[in-house]
C-alpha cells in the first residue's frame, strides 16, 4: 500500500502548471484545492461513520429511544442495554458458538486451500488445468442456487442441528484455492527441486519450505475466512434450528423478532456482533484490504 | 497490493507463469498431488458441484414438504414462475436494484479513489472509515438500517425534521422509499469495495502520463476522462462482474431490513428463493427452480461481460 508515485504525480503536475503562471497563483490554487479535498473527505467520512456512530451511541445510552429529540451524543452512559439482553438470552453461548464455528471452519478451509494451492501451482498430475478451471468456476455458484440440494445432503448425512453442518460445507470455499495458487506460483521451483535432491519428501517440502514462505498468504486467507464465517447468515439460518446452537448473526435476527422496538437492546447486541471484527479489522487492516482486493470478496 | 494490481490489470490467471516444457524420462504424475489436491476437490465436488447438478434435478420435481419425497414435474415449476406475481416482481426488483447500485457504487468508488489517491492530510483515516462497513455482517447492517429508517423513532427522520423538513419520509410503509432505503444501505457497504480496487489500479498508473497530458493543455476533467478512466478499465471490468454478481444474490441486508416488504416492493430473487424453499410452504422444488434462474442469470452475465471485454481488448 505504499503510495509514493501518485504524490510525485501531483507534485510534478503542480510544477508544470506553475511554469505558465506565477508562483503565488500556484500556491493559492493548490491551497484551495487541498482545502476542498479535505472538506469532501471529512463530509464523506462523517456520512460513512454515521450509522456505526448511531449504533454505538444507542447501545451505550440510557436515554429512551422514544424521545422525540435527536440525541447524537451519548448521554447517561450505561450498560443497561447489555444487561437486558444478557439476562434474557444466552448471548455468551451464542458468542462462543460463533467463535467455535468460525475458528474450526477457518482452520480447515485455510489448510485445505493452501494444500490445494500448492498442488495446482507446483505439482504435476493429469487433468490439472481442467480440474483447476472446474474449481474456479464454482466461485460463480450463487449460495441460493444450491441451497436445496445442499440442505438435503447435509440432512442425509445426519448433520443438521450440529455445528458440522456449518463447518464442513463452509470449508468448501474455492476462492482460497485460487488465491493460494496465485501466491505459490511465485515461489521459485528451484527451491523445491533442490530440497527434492537433498532427499526431502513432499510433506517435508510443503511443511518446511512452502509454508514458511507463505506467511502473508496465510494471513490474508485466515482473515478473509474469519470475516466470512463470522458474518455468514443464510446457511447457518437453515441448518441451526436449536437456539442453543445459534451463532451471533442468527441470534441477532432472532432478537429482532422478539424486541421489535427495544432498539437499545438490539443495538447492544449488534455491537457485540460487529465489535470483534471491527477491532480485528483495525489491527490487521493492511491484510484485510489486500484480501478484499485480491479475492473480490463482498 | 501487487497481486491485486496484477488481477485488476486482467493478467491471465490460469496459464502458469513460465511453464517449462516437459522433460523426458520424468513421470507426469506425482502421487503426492492426490494428498494435496484431493481434499479440496472432494469438498468442492460434494458441497458445490453435486449440489449444483442437484438443483437442476430438483427444479423439475415436486418435493413433498413433509417427507422430502420427489415426484417428476417436468418444467411445471418454471411455468408456475411466469404466473407468480411475487417472482416476477422479485426478478424486476433484482434487475432494478442491480442497475441502480452497480453504477452508483462504482462511480462513487472511483471518485473516492481519485480523492484518496491525491495529496490529502489524514488520508489513512478517511480510507479506513470508507472501508470499515465492508467487514460488518449483512444482518447487522440490516438491523442498524431498521433503526435508522424507523418512521417514528428513527434517527434519519428525526434529523430531517431537525433540519427543517415538515415531516419524515415513509421509509417503511412506502414501497418506493423502502427500495431507496435498501439501495442507500447497499451503497454504504459497497462503495469501499469499489474504492479498494480502483485505488490499487490507480497506483499502477505511471505519473508521467498525467504530466504529458498537462503539458498538452488537458485540464483536470480531461485528464480524468482521457487518462484515468481508460487506464482503470480492467479494474472496471472486474468490478462490474463482482458487483453485479453480488447484486443478483443480495440477501441478508434486505431480509433483515425490509424482509421484502412493504407488500413485495423490495422482494428480490435471493429472498424469494429462500422464502419459497424454507418458509412455511417449504416448496423446495420451486425454490430450486428459482435457484436455477439466479444461476443462469449469473452465468449469462459473466459470459457476456467476458466476451465484451475480450473483443474490446482486441479492437484496442
Amino acid at each position: 500500500m505504499a503510495v509514493t508515485a501518485d504524490q510525485g504525480a501531483v507534485r510534478s503536475r503542480a510544477t508544470s502548471v506553475s511554469a505558465t503562471r506565477g508562483p503565488a497563483t500556484r500556491r493559492t490554487r493548490t491551497r484551495v484545492g487541498l482545502a476542498l479535498r479535505v472538506v469532501v473527505a471529512v463530509v464523506v467520512s462523517v456520512v460513512m461513520a454515521f450509522p456505526l456512530w448511531v449504533m454505538i451511541v444507542t447501545a451505550l445510552s440510557g436515554q429512551s429511544v422514544f424521545s422525540t429529540e435527536l440525541d447524537l451524543l451519548p448521554t447517561n452512559i450505561t450498560l443497561d442495554n447489555f444487561a437486558r439482553v444478557f439476562t434474557a438470552w444466552p448471548i455468551g453461548q451464542w458468542f462462543s458458538n460463533s467463535v467455535t464455528v468460525t475458528a474450526l471452519t477457518t482452520i480447515i478451509s485455510v489448510i485445505v486451500s493452501v494444500m490445494a494451492g500448492y498442488g495446482f501451482a507446483k505439482l504435476r498430475f493429469p487433468a490439472k488445468t481442467p480440474l483447476f478451471l472446474l474449481l474456479l468456476s464454482t466461485m460463480m455458484i450463487p449460495t441460493q442456487a444450491i441451497l436445496v440440494p445442499q440442505f438435503r445432503l447435509v440432512n442425509a448425512l445426519g448433520l443438521v442441528g450440529t455445528f458440522w453442518a456449518v463447518i464442513i460445507p463452509g470449508a468448501a470455499a474455492t476462492f482460497g484455492i485460487f488465491l493460494a495458487r496465485q501466491f505459490m506460483i511465485a515461489i521459485p521451483t528451484e527451491l523445491i527441486e533442490a530440497a527434492k535432491i537433498d532427499g526431502a519428501g513432499p510433506v517435508r517440502i510443503f511443511w518446511s519450505i512452502v509454508l514458511p514462505l507463505s506467511k502473508p498468504l496465510l494471513a490474508v486467507l485466515t482473515l478473509l475466512s474469519l470475516m466470512y464465517q463470522w458474518n455468514d447468515f443464510l446457511w447457518p439460518l437453515i441448518v441451526l434450528r436449536d437456539p442453543s446452537l445459534y451463532t451471533l448473526p442468527i441470534g441477532l435476527q432472532f432478537l429482532q423478532g422478539q424486541y421489535q422496538t427495544d432498539y437499545g437492546a438490539l443495538m447492544a447486541m449488534t455491537l457485540i456482533t460487529v465489535g470483534p471484527l471491527i477491532v480485528l479489522f483495525l489491527v490487521f487492516q493492511r491484510w484485510f484490504v489486500q484480501g478484499f482486493a485480491t479475492s473480490g470478496i463482498r | 497490493m501487487s497481486q491485486a494490481a496484477a488481477l485488476a490489470a486482467g493478467q491471465d490467471a490460469v496459464t502458469p507463469a513460465g511453464r517449462s516444457p516437459r522433460r523426458r524420462g520424468r513421470s507426469l504424475w506425482e502421487p503426492s498431488a492426490l494428498l494435496f489436491v484431493g481434499p479440496s476437490v472432494l469438498l468442492a465436488l460434494a458441497f458445490l458441484i453435486l449440489p449444483m447438478l442437484g438443483t437442476f434435478f430438483y427444479s423439475t420435481q415436486k418435493v413433498s414438504p413433509l417427507t422430502g419425497d420427489t415426484t417428476p414435474l417436468g418444467l411445471e415449476n418454471f411455468r408456475t414462475m411466469l404466473g407468480d406475481d411475487t417472482f416476477v416482481r422479485a426478478l424486476l426488483n433484482t434487475a432494478l436494484f442491480t442497475v441502480i447500485t452497480v453504477p452508483l457504487s462504482m462511480a462513487l468508488g472511483l471518485a473516492l479513489a481519485v480523492l484518496m489517491n491525491s495529496v490529502l492530510p489524514g488520508r489513512k483515516i478517511w480510507r479506513t472509515v470508507v472501508y470499515l462497513p465492508l467487514v460488518i455482517s449483512g444482518v447487522s447492517v440490516g438491523l442498524i438500517g431498521t433503526f435508522l429508517y424507523n418512521e417514528v423513532i428513527g434517527v434519519v427522520n428525526k434529523l430531517l425534521v431537525a433540519l427543517g423538513a415538515s415531516s419524515g419520509i415513509p421509509w417503511q410503509s412506502n414501497g418506493a422509499w423502502a427500495f431507496i432505503s435498501v439501495v442507500l444501505v447497499t451503497l454504504w457497504i459497497r462503495v469501499g469495495f469499489s474504492m479498494i480496487i480502483y485505488l490499487a489500479s490507480l497506483q499502477a498508473v505511471p505519473p508521467d502520463l498525467y504530466e504529458a497530458a498537462a503539458l498538452d493543455g488537458a485540464n483536470g476533467w480531461q485528464r480524468f476522462r482521457n487518462v484515468t478512466v481508460p487506464l482503470v478499465g480492467p479494474a472496471t471490468f472486474f468490478l462490474i462482474i463482482m458487483n453485479v454478481i453480488y447484486s443478483f444474490q443480495v440477501f441478508d441486508t434486505i431480509f433483515v431490513l425490509t424482509n421484502g416488504g412493504p407488500g413485495n416492493s423490495t422482494e428480490v430473487l435471493g429472498t424469494w428463493a429462500y422464502k419459497v424453499a424454507f418458509g412455511p410452504t417449504r416448496d423446495q422444488g420451486y425454490g430450486a427452480a428459482i435457484g436455477v434462474v439466479i444461476f443462469v442469470l449469473t452465468l449469462v452475465f459473466t459470459i457476456v461481460q467476458w466476451r465484451a471485454n475480450r473483443s474490446r481488448d482486441e479492437v484496442a
